[in-house]
């Protein structure tokens, strides 16, 4: 016997993580954009996108109830079925960076840039395809793929390391750019956390394969070298 | 029978159970653990309802069927030949899969073996006693003397429960109970099935796998051999790894619904 509805249901299901990926994906770059050029219209735009993104893991959490209370999902399946909440609770969390970079646009007002941009867009690039190759990874079940990925997070947090320090020189040698530097801190910060979350994607998809969980490395708050969790 | 203290209720070593010249049932060693539920699933055909019996010696009904291999019971084999089948069956009591009480009232079907075990004490305390422990009292104190016939199929089943306990069993084998119940009342036997096990070590063969998972501690997962057909456990663990991460595929596949 083969479950042929509910196998057409999980892949529709693993699609559509892969839409409300790409769209995360879309945010976090746009949000980095918008903040280099001082966008401001573009950063309500991207606040008033993440609507769709909440609203679409609303919808997809909606159909894993569904599927859960008529198909009981046993073994794999389960573990399928759970770790997709996880991830498109970790992608809705994600949203939320790239319209808190939004809100830090906005918040800025007609202040420029402390800096020109460099090593934030390079955060947002490298996260995103970060993220994008973990969801790959995901929806394929493919537990090598996801093992390898959270080795990367490094190159994010030694960015972030970067900012940081480039920052505190700013601040160092004139204190009245405190709040801009803050602004661009923030920010990085965000990003810092989506690589994070992308790690947590790749243990999902280890524990689907194995049935083990299995935490791939320390993040960098867990380093203790960061600022608090938020 | 001695009651040597043994960590499990009962324990089976290599035990093959056959029809004639067919191998049933092959080299089957589980060890259940006392007062616990432990549920056999497995896809039709593959010796559970078999396997079950064994436990009891319902299976020396059939006259062809012997066994190899041994099941203990506190230490002592069931099928040496100084067991009497009928002693086993007063410590190892069995609910099927249909309702059976005797064509009497319901007060004479929990009476009855216990008389005939030769019960001294208080019958109308027993009678209570045994309704209760099978959640049953409540609906039918009033019309003790009722024929059992006149109670719902839930309420039967109930009925049979008590009439089991009533014998004082160490072990309760349960073979399909709900399967021919509505679900409420299938409900109301898992409910009673956890009070019973306070008391009771209960195996359950079932094939509902939602009902495996919702009330028993532990699983043992049964399978055919391709090539001869014989029935044998082929994973047997925690219930909640079973139904979480197997380690087999074939009880991946079971629990998954994808064949049996």
């Amino acid at each position: 016997m083969i479950r042929k509805a509910f196998e057409n249901e999980i892949q529709q299901l693993k699609d559509e993580i892969l839409i409300l990926g790409s769209m995360v994906e879309q945010a976090t770059l746009d949000a980095v954009e918008a903040l280099k050029k001082r966008d401001i219209a573009w950063s309500e735009r991207i606040i008033a996108n993440d609507k769709k993104i909440n609203q679409k893991r609303f919808d997809l959490e909606g159909r894993v109830m569904v599927l859960i209370a008529t198909q009981q999902p046993m073994a794999r399946d389960l573990r399928v079925i759970a770790s997709i909440l996880e991830v498109i609770s970790e992608l809705e969390r994600m949203g939320d960076y790239a319209k808190g970079i939004g809100v830090i646009n906005i918040r800025m007002g007609d202040q420029p840039l402390l800096k020109p941009l460099i090593d934030i867009p390079r955060m947002a690039a490298k996260g995103t395809d970060m993220l994008h190759r973990a969801l790959t990874a995901f929806v394929n079940e493919d537990a090598r793929a996801a093992r390898d990925i959270p080795a990367e997070d490094d190159e994010v947090d030694m960015l972030y390391e970067q900012v940081y320090r480039e920052l505190m020189t700013y601040v160092m040698a004139d204190a009245s750019t405190i709040e801009r530097a803050n602004y661009l801190l923030w920010a990085s910060h965000n990003l810092e956390r989506l690589a994070d979350r992308v790690t947590n994607i790749c243990e999902r998809t280890v524990f689907v394969v194995t049935g083990e969980y299995k935490e791939s490395r320390p993040t960098f708050d867990e380093l203790g070298e960061g600022k608090p969790d938020t | 029978m001695e009651n040597e203290n043994t960590q499990f209720a009962i324990e089976t070593r290599a035990l093959s159970i056959y029809y004639g010249p067919f191998e049933a049932v092959k080299d089957v060693n589980l060890q259940i653990e006392k007062q616990k539920i432990t549920a056999i699933i497995g896809p039709s055909g593959c010796g559970k309802s078999t396997l079950l019996r064994a436990f009891n010696r319902m299976n020396d009904f059939v006259p062809t069927s012997r066994v190899n291999g041994e099941i203990l019971l506190h230490g002592t084999n069931l099928y040496s030949k100084d067991i009497d089948p009928v002693e086993v069956r007063r410590r190892i009591g069995m609910v099927f899969q249909k309702p059976n009480p005797f064509p009497k009232s319901i007060y004479e079907n929990i009476s009855w073996g216990a008389r005939i075990n030769g019960y001294k004490g208080s019958m109308d305390e027993l009678v209570e006693q045994s309704l209760r422990a099978a959640a049953l009292w409540d609906e039918v104190k009033d019309k003790l003397k009722q024929s059992a016939y006149a109670l719902s199929g839930g309420q039967q089943q109930r009925l049979c429960i008590a009439r089991t306990i009533a014998i004082q069993p160490e072990i309760i084998l349960m073979d399909e109970p709900a399967s021919a119940l509505d679900p409420i009342s299938t409900l109301r036997i898992e409910e009673l099935m956890q009070d019973l096990k306070q008391n009771y070590t209960i195996i359950i063969v079932t094939h509902n796998m939602q009902q495996a998972a919702r009330v028993s501690d532990y699983t043992a997962m049964m399978m055919l051999y391709e090539d001869t057909r014989s029935g044998t456990v082929i994973e047997y663990d925690a219930t909640n790894v079973i139904f979480t991460r197997p380690s087999d595929k074939r009880t991946e596949d079971y629990v998954t619904g994808r064949f049996g």
